[in-house]
């Protein structure tokens, strides 16, 4: 009871003295984290776990530098010999331009193809007026969302396969030819926009909707007065209203452009697609895991950090402009 | 409310969009569904599958489960998913709640160490080096420590408890409630929808994960079941599989992807609504 009045005192205090006497603030500072200390404790075993997990491979990708071998681990394994030779070998193999063009286009085109679809379904959740049916739609849009790439990858074989798939199947029956969508090039990068489509279209609109929800319905009822039909009122109403959410959930989506769907890419791709479907963090795997060629795989990784790092400050700088960021 | 015809034009087409949409996202569930109840018979008198076939038959799940790899890939994904939660949850709330106090010394410094690992990080292969000199390559363990941590829903976590009144841990304190037995018995039972928000998210991602085990397990008895299905999915041309007359090789493949989905399905209907209140806990944030 008695240091609970203590503590509030110090508050109550805190803003005119501090910075008088630093010996004072000192000591109020090291009793202020001794009172916590049971907060410090519960965060230790997390901030261990960062240390390990997150901290010990930034240190690691210092194998970029050196010629990484097995036996004498991320330590012992001499320098490289230019310290630049695994960027050097990277940036003038054929790979990086293709890695650099596949990965920016499949993102790109996710981008481009995704967004929009999930906005007007967020406008059609919110123009349409009868509960249940909005409701209902908006529970099985959701449902992809949370089916694991292999399993849409099932789904897909079923629809696409070139044998016994139902679209090929529909396709031969009028007379025409089975068409490749899973083995071919021509269509992988269209495949893998369409199945994240498919994923995420709903889960996508959810943001939307919410941003649509907190406009102010005033306006909405004063277009009307006015005579305004829904159409004009998604024009001038809802899209103005929605801008900005709309441009910082791109800006957003820039900043980890290099991203474009590991997981996915893995499940869908194979050697026949490398040309159109191989990206940075496919190749890095293959590289550094299978190959064994960890230096290289870290060099590679490393680059696509580093340019992601730079890329997601360049759009929260960007972000904050349109009154948000990710911190 | 008088409707005028442009109106109706206008709710009509979003009705059929809607109808599209949900019929978009249920139709190639059931198409799956119904392949893999086709037996061979039927295959063959309509020259392959269709979307609703006479005669079904359960022998392609007959199959995939006589098969000792599914039931202990699922054991696996269980335990994985299980454990894998309990210990998200753990180190999620235990990493939440300080944070949330806004008047705990070097706050912000603790923050911005989690948050910057959301911007950089060592990447695949040194992750992967420190994992392995760690001996966990080929223990359940690479499956649930090294993703203990998603520094999204600690930051989910902690905006909920901040939204809680301070005068209720302050009447705690007064108590003389230790700091871990106010969040035990305030903070967690007062965030349980959130809690429960995040741990279902931690636990579909659990669930439907394979990346970390393709990277860290060699042993095929520890293959969670996500793999095995993917394995399946990948052996189209074993000649094992085709020796089956009675049920189509597809067929049996889409038995593996519903066993696969068929939890999540389940009872997705029923926690839908902590999903997207978690997605816009999220969003807020974002």
């Amino acid at each position: 009871m008695v240091s609970m009045k203590q503590h509030v005192n110090l508050h109550a205090h805190s803003p005119r003295s501090a910075g008088n006497m630093p010996g004072q603030r000192l000591r109020r500072l090291s009793a202020e984290i001794w009172k916590m200390r049971a907060l410090y404790i519960m965060l230790l075993p997390c901030l261990i776990w960062y240390f390990i997990f997150k901290y010990l491979p930034m240190y690691g990708v210092v194998i970029s530098f050196k010629d990484y071998n097995f036996a004498e681990g991320i330590f012992g394994s001499p320098w490289a010999d230019p310290w630049n030779k695994h960027f050097k070998m990277f940036f003038e193999s054929p790979y990086f331009s293709q890695l650099l063009t596949n990965t920016l286009l499949i993102s790109l085109y996710k981008l481009l193809f995704g967004v929009f679809p999930s906005i007007i379904l967020a406008i059609v959740f919110f123009e349409c007026r009868v509960g249940w049916l909005k409701r209902w739609v908006q529970t099985l849009s959701y449902m992809p969302h949370f089916l694991s790439w292999i399993v849409i990858y099932g789904i897909s074989i079923a629809f696409l396969s070139e044998t016994t798939g139902l679209l090929n199947r529909w396709i031969t029956e009028t007379g025409g030819s089975a068409i490749p969508f899973l083995n071919g090039t021509e269509w992988f990068r269209s495949i893998l926009v369409l199945t994240e489509i498919w994923k995420d279209l709903g889960w996508g609109a959810i943001i939307y909707l919410a941003a649509i929800s907190s406009i102010d319905p005033t306006l909405f009822e004063a277009a009307k007065v006015d005579g305004a039909s829904r159409l004009r009122m998604i024009w001038h109403i809802t899209l103005p209203g929605i801008r900005n959410v709309i441009i910082l959930l791109l800006i957003l989506r820039i900043g980890s452009i290099l991203d474009a769907g590991f997981e996915q890419v893995f499940v869908f791709y194979h050697p026949r697609v490398y040309e159109v479907g191989d990206i940075i963090d496919t190749w890095v795997y293959r590289t550094g895991l299978e190959q064994m060629n960890f230096s290289l795989g870290a060099t590679v990784g490393l680059f696509k950090s580093a340019i992601g790092f730079v890329l997601v400050l360049g759009a929260n700088k960007l972000a904050k402009r349109w009154g948000g960021s990710i911190w | 409310m008088v409707t005028s015809r442009s109106d109706k034009w206008f709710n009509a087409v979003i009705y059929v969009i809607l109808v599209l949409i949900a019929v978009a996202a249920v139709f190639p569930l059931l198409y799956v569904i119904s392949m893999s109840l086709t037996p061979y018979s039927e295959v063959v008198k309509n020259g392959g599958f269709i979307v609703l076939p006479r005669k079904i038959s359960f022998e392609a799940y007959e199959r995939i489960f006589a098969d000792p790899a599914l039931g202990r890939s699922m054991l696996v994904t269980v335990i994985v998913t299980v454990g894998g939660t309990l210990v998200n949850m753990i180190f999620t709330t235990l990493a939440a709640y300080p944070l949330s106090r806004r008047n705990l010394p070097g706050r912000t410094f603790f923050l911005l160490y989690m948050v910057f690992t959301m911007l950089f990080s060592g990447g695949l292969i040194p992750t992967y080096l420190v994992i392995q000199s760690l001996g966990m390559i080929n223990t359940l363990w690479a499956l649930i420590i090294p993703g203990a941590i998603a520094t999204f829903n600690v930051l989910i976590l902690k905006s909920f408890f901040e939204t809680l009144p301070e005068e209720l841990f302050e009447s705690a304190r007064i108590d003389g409630a230790r700091e871990f037995r106010i969040l035990w018995q305030v903070a967690i039972p007062l965030s349980l929808p959130s809690m429960m928000t995040v741990g279902l998210f931690y636990m579909v991602g659990h669930w439907n994960s394979f990346f970390s085990a393709v990277l860290y397990i060699t042993d095929t008895d520890l293959n969670p079941l996500q793999v095995v299905i993917r394995n399946m999915l990948l052996l189209t041309q074993s000649s094992e599989l085709q020796a089956e007359i009675t049920v189509p090789t597809a067929a049996m493949q889409m038995a593996a992807v519903i066993a696969g989905s068929l939890p999540i399905i389940a009872v997705y209907p029923f926690i839908q609504k902590h999903f997207t209140k978690g997605m816009l806990l999220g969003a807020v944030k974002g």
